[in-house]
């Protein structure tokens, strides 16, 4: 039981991170995907004051915020950070509102709670689920990641696509509230996503890269913290921002040689 | 006509797309035969580029576009703004149309020989490659999984490599040896006159024309859809 908490939860939690994070960087959505996990914060709001499990709030909100987000998108033909930016600040004016001190501080950067047998199991399922389409759907993502048109020549339904990379980003955020909350969550996905994009020269590359660096800082963020006494959401924050330091000293160094394609 | 009729790869009947306000093209019918070469022809925002959207149905239309069932496309964009740090490599972009369409792995370097890409500049960063070089990959991307069309929008001139061979003669070797059916968007009107099995043009206000380009490509047909006099040398 503890080591699905303590390790697998973590470690699958940290790969779907890198995974999702390496397209959200692609796609230039490094700043609206932080946004984007923002918008669990009125779910995790309503959720505290109903009594019920605020991971399920938060992933509520976040799969909403998200259909609302990819539909206005195709409605209105304005870019998608545009669009998360507004719908992430309302959600998160509607969110404190909602909530208050020290509710609030945990539903955002995260806080030690006990999280159950059935919602491990669960959070594991959905994190091996993201793991599974992002990789599966990779050679779409790319294709459509570099001209939209090509893909839909090469048959790819791109709308639909677009939605189900969206809902893979929102289930990810939902995975990482216990530990790191609503703000430091988005930095998981990121910040990986970031440092492999500049370290890597293939695809593949980018993808191992990214998947290691989540899960090393959410490792090191874990094991670490009770020896620090810090909290460990920061700092696997804090891990990762360090790793991204380290890589723009060696990336020079590395480019074109960090393939395995 | 007492010949075989042939078949119709494309028919498209009373195409219009609007954006907005803005008719771009109007109630445009033409058809295309299994492997003919079409070329279209036009001044800059006639919607040349606008026709190959709605083409792909990457634009919404008016009118009806049918393609023969089983028809699969292989398109050619005229540029693409991509990320220079991209960590794609062109074998990374081949490799994913061949996961995506099903195509065997091994067609990747087929399609590179085809337009004359060395392996080593496919395993770079996209953003690595040169304008000329990344057109080429792009064609290879089209030719990947052997579509029975190519739609290719030819980009301007300047992309090509000194003495090396031009995309367009590129094109019509890979044309004449897969019987691919071929929609050119050109601007090289010599080169149409030359290859082309049918010609049809757009002008700026939406109006057009289309036949054989011994009709179509006359001085006064061309001064009326440029608007100046075009110097047009038929080398024949």
């Amino acid at each position: 039981m503890t080591i699905l908490n303590a390790f697998v939860l973590p470690v699958a939690m940290a790969a779907a991170a890198g995974l999702v994070g390496c397209f959200a960087v692609m796609r230039r959505l490094s700043l609206a995907s932080d946004a984007l996990s923002h918008v669990a914060l009125p779910g995790i709001a309503i959720a505290l004051a109903l009594g019920f499990n605020p991971v399920l709030g938060g992933l509520a909100a976040l799969l909403m915020g998200t259909v609302l987000i990819w539909g206005l998108e195709y409605r209105t033909r304005l870019p998608t950070d545009a669009v998360i930016g507004v719908i992430f600040s309302a959600a998160l004016a509607i969110g404190s509102m909602l909530t208050s001190g020290e509710e609030l501080i945990d539903a955002l950067f995260g806080g030690p709670s006990r999280v159950g047998v059935v919602e491990s199991v669960l959070g594991i399922a959905a994190a091996l689920l993201v793991i599974v389409f992002i990789w599966r759907a990779r050679s779409r993502l790319v294709i459509a990641l570099i001209a939209r048109d090509l893909a839909r020549t090469a048959g790819v339904d791109v709308a639909r696509l677009d939605l189900l990379f969206l809902l893979a980003f929102a289930v990810t955020v939902a995975l990482g509230l216990r530990y790191l909350g609503v703000l430091l969550m988005g930095s998981l996905v990121i910040i990986p996503g970031v440092t492999a994009r500049h370290v890597a020269s293939s695809l593949t590359t980018m993808l191992a890269i990214a998947v290691a660096l989540a899960v090393s800082a959410t490792l090191i963020g874990e094991s670490v913290s009770p020896l620090l006494h810090v909290a460990a959401g920061p700092l696997t924050i804090v891990t990762a921002a360090a790793f991204f330091l380290v890589s723009l000293i060696v990336a020079p160094k590395l480019h074109g040689k960090l393939s395995v394609s | 006509m007492a010949d075989v009729a042939p078949v119709p790869v494309l028919e498209v009947d009373r195409l219009t797309v609007r954006f907005g306000r803005t008719v771009v093209l109007r109630d445009l019918s033409f058809g295309v035969a299994a492997g003919d070469a079409l070329a279209i022809i036009g001044p800059n925002g006639s919607g040349k580029t606008v026709l190959f959207k709605a083409l792909i149905g990457a634009v919404p239309y008016e009118g009806t576009i049918r393609w023969a069932p089983g028809t699969s496309i292989g398109y050619v964009p005229q540029k693409l703004d991509i990320e220079r740090d991209l960590p794609v490599t062109g074998l990374d972009f081949l490799q994913a149309k061949a996961a995506v369409t099903g195509a065997p792995r091994e067609d990747a370097r087929r399609v590179l020989e085809l337009v004359s890409l060395p392996g080593a500049l496919a395993r770079q960063r996209i953003g690595a490659l040169s304008g000329g070089q990344f057109q080429r990959l792009l064609l290879a991307f089209a030719l990947l999984g052997s579509p029975s069309v190519l739609l290719f929008d030819e980009p301007t001139a300047g992309v090509d490599e000194p003495g090396e061979e031009t995309l367009y003669a590129m094109i019509r070797r890979v044309q004449e040896a897969a019987g691919l059916t071929l929609l050119l968007i050109s601007h090289e009107l010599n080169l149409v006159y030359r290859y082309a099995t049918a010609v049809l043009c757009l002008g700026r206000q939406g109006g057009s024309c289309y036949g054989p380009p011994v009709d179509v490509l006359t001085p006064e047909r061309l001064q009326e859809m440029y608007g100046t006099p075009l110097r047009f040398h038929n080398h024949q």
